[in-house]
């Protein structure tokens, strides 16, 4: 798999000048600070001159067709399940995943993305589909900082983040991992996350693209082409938090 | 209080001893180890302290340390000694020291952490439970809060006999409070909203209005209420209606007040007697007392969590006052420092906002991204030196606020 640049698609690739980001759930799906994501999203697309629109969609809405890149945070079981049983009901996400949007999500929004997850008390529940892997409940909760390498066809800076799940994921041979874990649980057989086309997946908040800027710009580059960079100020605290908790990690590492 | 088995007393006696040790070895207030060790000895010692007294536990997400010293003062006014756990220590064996050091005062009223709040209920017979509210907090080691709603409802429907006084605006709390027998309802306010937005029967969309909360889908809604909470006044289970002109600041202060009013009244309390002792009340363990440092007055808030965040920026004096924001991720702060992108900080635009603490730089890129102007220092005197004005507002977190406080305890 590589990671050429896709054909755009969504409102913004169709020409319009507004990016569009899609925050799916954020009455269910919001618990470790998942809103950073969409605002970090907003303020490095913003920075490059590119108009930007949030779209949040609560649990008793339609998911909309034409967002560009479509949000999914974490949460607690219960809200999980409902999450999936009302997603899978509207059909929007599984329509959108197909014609090409981007989609990023972590941890709880994570595994319901692929064929089933690990309900309250360890029972079986359906996914949507959208990526090829399974997710089940583990031993013990994966609780810290993790540290991880990103899949090379990426191209992208390592990971850092923080993970608090008990589930355990498995791959089937339609994705490939988002990342190799250095430090930390991940999916539990060594990799992290899963990538396939432009869906993402990840066990990582902190809030992720916060601390990875990369990540953050490639999912951008999938809808808007080609990002200049930003300008030093722009990106001074941003570099130095990644630094320190980069450092930090290292120094508790066995 | 009846007597103690000889087991019990000894391991009061032992662990009371091990809590002066403590003391004077200038290790907190004490009063942990010395439970720690009690109930070593006898595990069921809360359970024997507890015997023959009435008992008020306190628990919820944020306000309990000063909820509790609101229901420990209105009680004063029985005449009778009430033991208290005043120092946060709300585990279990915090609870059994407070008992221990007060083993003859007939009153307890007791903040006791949300997760040990089924297996306190079993182990004291409480007379009365209050419950406050209910939203994410340290989840990198507490549990996830409808797991905790939950268990409190399977505990709360097994305590026959107790009162159970609780804040009917927060759905997750009335939903853990409505398998009770009894339920006293409370119109406390609500005003972080992000961890109840959906029914907890049935996962619907919750609507809100003036008038409250109700499910849109299933029979769940807001209870009608006994106590009410208006602005600064409150509304008493007769009707009546009176200023609660507290001393504390803030609508959160007012919200636990109104709690410790209902709780008192169960007790024979009524709200003339009480509320001259809460407004007696004027800081709750260094929190919201205002010390002079290098000529500038300084007023330190605790926040632990972005509700308990959202409740602080609502005491702050009016802008353009300044402000320090402090954050650590110490084990009791929660290692994870996530729960900043749940705060909204664009009330702080248009202030002098200074940032500190072992995570500034998440606190700095935090508001970088919610377009707020900042400066970075080292610590409280730093941004002392540098106010614009008289005045400065401390926001820290949990060991934030504590090396705050060192910090101002030192000589200039």
């Amino acid at each position: 798999m590589t990671a050429e640049v896709p054909r755009r698609r969504g409102a913004h690739a169709r020409g319009a000048s507004t990016l569009r980001l899609v925050w799916v759930y954020p009455d269910l799906l919001s618990t470790y600070g998942d809103r950073g994501n969409l605002l970090i999203l907003q303020r490095r697309a913003r920075l490059r001159g590119i108009e930007v629109e949030q779209v949040l969609v609560n649990a008793d809405q339609a998911v909309p067709r034409q967002g560009d890149i479509y949000l999914l945070g974490g949460g607690e079981d219960l809200p999980q399940i409902l999450a999936a049983r009302r997603l899978r009901g509207d059909g929007g996400l599984r329509a959108v995943a197909d014609r090409g949007a981007v989609i990023f999500a972590v941890c709880a929004g994570y595994q319901l993305l692929g064929t089933e997850f690990g309900g309250e008390e360890g029972q079986q529940v359906a996914g949507l589909e959208i990526l090829d892997m399974r997710s089940g409940r583990g031993d013990r909760r994966g609780v810290g900082e993790i540290l991880a390498e990103v899949n090379p066809a990426l191209g992208l800076p390592r990971l850092t983040g923080f993970e608090n799940h008990q589930g355990v994921t498995q791959r089937g041979r339609g994705g490939a991992p988002l990342a190799g874990v250095l430090t930390g649980v991940g999916n539990g057989d060594g990799t992290e996350g899963a990538w396939a086309g432009r869906v993402l997946g990840t066990y990582l908040h902190g809030p992720v693209l916060v601390r990875n800027p990369g990540l953050a710009d490639l999912l951008l580059t999938w809808v808007a082409g080609r990002l200049p960079p930003l300008a030093g100020d722009a990106e001074q605290w941003t570099q130095q938090l990644r630094d320190q908790r980069l450092d930090a990690v290292a120094a508790t590492a066995p | 209080m009846g007597k103690l088995p000889m087991r019990a007393r000894l391991a009061t006696t032992l662990g009371g001893a091990a809590g002066t040790v403590s003391r004077l070895a200038g290790r907190g207030d004490g009063s942990v180890i010395g439970g720690v060790i009690g109930l070593r000895l006898e595990p069921d010692l809360l359970a024997l302290l507890a015997v023959g007294r009435q008992i008020v536990l306190v628990t919820g997400t944020n306000g309990k340390t000063t909820t509790t010293r609101l229901i420990t003062a209105a009680l004063g006014a029985l005449g009778q000694d009430v033991a208290s756990n005043a120092f946060g220590a709300n585990m279990e064996a915090g609870l059994a020291a407070a008992l221990g050091k007060a083993s003859d005062a007939p009153l307890a009223v007791l903040e006791v952490d949300e997760r040990y709040l089924p297996a306190v209920i079993k182990a004291t017979n409480p007379r009365v439970v209050t419950l406050l509210n209910l939203s994410r907090d340290q989840m990198d080691r507490a549990a996830e809060i409808w797991l905790v709603a939950r268990r409190w409802r399977e505990a709360l429907a097994a305590a026959t006999g107790c009162w159970v006084v609780a804040n009917a605006d927060d759905p997750l709390i009335a939903w853990a409070a409505s398998g009770a027998e009894h339920v006293i309802w409370v119109a406390a306010g609500q005003h972080w909203h992000e961890d109840s937005w959906c029914c907890a029967e049935c996962g619907s969309h919750l609507l809100r209005d003036e008038l409250g909360w109700r499910c849109g889908e299933c029979t769940f809604r807001r209870p009608s209420t006994r106590w009410v909470l208006d602005g600064d006044r409150v509304i008493d289970s007769a009707g009546r209606l009176s200023d609660l002109s507290l001393s504390l600041p803030g609508r959160a202060n007012r919200s636990n007040a109104v709690v410790a009013l209902a709780v008192s009244e169960v007790f024979g309390v009524d709200t003339a007697q009480a509320l001259p002792r809460l407004r007696d009340v004027v800081s709750i363990a260094g929190r919201y007392t205002r010390l002079t440092r290098r000529g500038r007055t300084v007023r330190l808030l605790l926040a632990k969590n972005p509700a308990g965040w959202l409740e602080a920026f609502d005491v702050l004096d009016p802008p353009p006052a300044p402000v320090l924001l402090a954050v650590n991720a110490q084990v009791p702060d929660g290692k994870d420092t996530s729960w900043l992108w749940d705060v909204d900080y664009r009330v702080l635009r248009g202030r002098q906002v200074f940032v500190s603490g072992e995570r500034r730089l998440d606190l700095a890129v935090r508001l970088e991204a919610d377009l707020v102007d900042f400066d970075l220092v080292e610590g409280v005197d730093e941004a002392v030196d540098q106010v614009e004005g008289t005045s400065l507002d401390v926001i820290a977190n949990y060991t934030a606020f504590q090396q705050i406080r060192v910090a101002l305890g030192r000589a200039e």
